[in-house]
């Protein structure tokens, strides 16, 4: 399956636009989600998400475009002619209700007999481990029971595709983490087609088939998960997706197989060259480097990765944050500011204190570098 | 020494608003023929004559049908014009607002001439058709009100997940924002209809003796008598209120309806 243009598409966006008012909410944006895919719309608040999904759920008009489900067009249907199913963020579950009437609600509207409700309402609380629950009302429900409640409810109807809408985010966080592995778990028994808002980008690495990064209304990026953290294809994408290091832009140096980035006042770093890295030589390009590829010089870790001698820069220790099984150590480097390291056990931190000079080796070969412009 | 200052003031505050109709009660069991205060011993005939006085009787009855027609009508006038204002933006949206809150602002005194002006226009001199329009127009912001509260309290996202679910708006108005608002509506009715049932400035212009509400009767009756019989009425009148307002905070969240803000 092409990952850019699914050969069995669910859902295709073509050119949504949003406009309020001279405000762009969002631009344009074209994407095809295949059947019984998951994916992940990320990006900061106010990036155009959540009235991406509001525009596929039917609440939102697009200014211009058009949504296809199942290969019709619905973007003129109303909401309720869709079947498409949601969960908010609030949940917005029936408070007037109990968990029984709140999961049929969607049949009841169907007009299906009471028969067939009670039978799907049934295998569906089952499914979603709320058994014994039948009779309660929402408000008697833990955080992690109302949220199974809204995807029981969601799910009963099968619908077309499942909409999810940031529904981890008023969860704490240990809830969190076992929502996700049910939401995958769901996503796998089920083989709903998903499209999961959420600006939590440990979420969507850990939940998506492929993620679509959007900024200012506008996606920034399409791609599975390892692609996107090891290939970003801008600034934007390399800063929001896990921590990076973004270093000032440099000279891109070629020669045989070796390349070179002269960053001025600060030194040259050389990596054998990669296939990707197609600049010619002497253009303007930014290194972007995860912390593990920054490594204290004289540590075993840091001599291998760099080369003894190379690829050295030199600052101040300014901040450790012991993270158990690591540290992650700041240090200020004149002429890019702080940068991070991430280092294996806590021996960094007697080694070298806050204010100590330390030299750090960096990996070039595992940077990810992005042109100007 | 602050703390005492404190629970002097409290206790000032207390007694000043509760002592006149502490007074009321009091003289109401007297078992003289005067307004005496302090009671000098304890009866319950005042009590009996007020129940059984014709007037009495009479313009109770036409209390109750007066507050019915008056607070139903203005809840479906209220419920409606609430639902208008939380749903949708139009032109005039202000100044309808104005209008019916203004009932607040201008006094009942000039409602009720004013009706008592129009009702001879219209023909409608001091029928029930005037008292109830006029008890209409009183009891509107106060329903309004409770309707518009309980309207904001409805969780749009509620609406929208029903219509996700399959609800077209006719079902998501019944099914999700109607009994959502239910209860509401009912504290917004129960306190138009306590007002209704005791307003008196309003009317005593409206209301001829055919159609005299109870505080009407009552006024007129202290006119010419002065023994304990309207003390009784008031008494009762005050235990039937509290009462009726106790239920209905518990049932309706009465306080939640009248708050001011919406949570």
């Amino acid at each position: 399956m092409n990952p850019s243009n699914p050969a069995d598409p669910a859902v295709e966006i073509v050119r949504v636009r949003k406009d309020y008012g001279s405000a762009v909410g969002v631009a344009d944006v074209s994407l095809t989600v295949g059947r019984g895919e998951f994916v992940t719309l990320l990006g900061p608040s106010g990036c155009g998400k959540s009235t991406l999904l509001g525009m596929i759920a039917g609440f939102v008009d697009p200014t211009a475009g058009k949504i296809i489900v199942d290969g019709a067009d619905v973007t003129q249907v109303e909401p309720y002619r869709r079947d498409i199913g949601m969960v908010f963020q609030s949940y917005a579950l029936f408070p007037h209700m109990n968990v029984y009437d709140n999961v049929a609600f969607g049949l009841r509207m169907r007009k299906l007999s009471k028969a067939e409700i009670d039978a799907e309402v049934r295998r569906v609380i089952e499914m979603m481990k709320l058994g014994g629950m039948e009779e309660r009302r929402v408000r008697q429900l833990s955080g992690g029971q109302q949220q199974r409640v809204a995807l029981a409810r969601a799910i009963v109807i099968r619908p077309k595709v499942l909409l999810l809408d940031e529904p981890l985010s008023a969860l704490d966080k240990n809830l969190r983490a076992q929502m996700q592995v049910e939401l995958s778990d769901l996503h796998r028994k089920t083989g709903l087609t998903t499209i999961f808002v959420t600006h939590d980008q440990g979420e969507a690495l850990s939940l998506s088939d492929r993620i679509v990064v959007m900024n200012r209304g506008e996606v920034q990026q399409v791609a599975p998960p390892i692609e996107l953290y090891r290939t970003p294809a801008n600034g934007f994408v390399a800063s929001f997706i896990g921590e990076i290091n973004a270093l000032p832009a440099g000279r891109y140096e070629i020669s045989g197989g070796e390349a070179a980035l002269v960053l001025p006042g600060i030194g040259r770093l050389t990596a054998p060259a990669r296939p990707e890295w197609r600049f010619g030589h002497g253009t303007e390009v930014r290194a972007f480097l995860r912390p593990e590829h920054v490594q204290p010089a004289g540590t075993q870790a840091g001599d291998a990765q760099a080369g003894e001698g190379a690829n050295r820069i030199s600052g101040v220790v300014a901040a450790h944050v012991y993270q158990g099984s690591h540290t992650i150590t700041r240090v200020t480097v004149e002429g890019i500011g702080l940068v991070e390291t991430r280092v294996t056990g806590a021996e960094i931190m007697a080694e070298a204190p806050v204010g100590a000079p330390i030299t750090l080796t960096i990996d070039l070969g595992q940077a990810v570098l992005l042109g100007e412009g | 020494m602050r703390v005492f200052a404190f629970w002097s003031l409290v206790t000032a505050i207390l007694v000043y608003m509760t002592l006149p109709t502490i007074v009321v009660l009091m003289t109401s069991v007297n078992p003289t023929e005067i307004l005496a205060f302090p009671p000098e011993g304890i009866s319950f005939q005042w009590y009996q004559k007020a129940v059984t006085y014709p007037d009495f009787q009479t313009a109770f009855w036409n209390g109750i049908v007066v507050t019915s027609f008056a607070s139903t009508l203005a809840l479906i006038v209220g419920s409606t014009f609430a639902w208008l204002v939380n749903r949708y933006e139009f032109a005039g949206r202000g100044v309808l607002e104005a209008v019916l809150w203004s009932p607040l602002i201008i006094p009942h005194f000039t409602l009720g001439f004013g009706f008592l002006l129009l009702g001879g226009a219209f023909r409608l001199q001091q029928g029930y058709v005037m008292v109830v329009l006029a008890h209409m127009v009183l009891v509107m912001p106060f329903v309004t009100r409770a309707v518009y509260v309980s309207l904001a309290n409805v969780d749009g996202d509620l609406s929208r997940a029903a219509a996700n679910l399959g609800a077209s708006p006719f079902h998501v108005l019944t099914r999700i924002e109607l009994p959502l608002v239910l209860p509401g509506m009912a504290g917004g009715w129960l306190i138009a209809a306590v007002i209704s049932f005791t307003e008196f400035t309003a009317s005593l212009y409206v209301t001829g003796s055919r159609t005299q509400t109870l505080p009407v009767a009552m006024y007129n009756y202290i006119r010419e008598y002065a023994d304990p019989t309207v003390s009784a009425i008031s008494a009762m009148l005050i235990i039937a209120t509290t009462l009726l307002m106790f239920i209905a905070d518990r049932a309706f969240g009465l306080r939640r309806v009248l708050a001011i803000d919406t949570h």
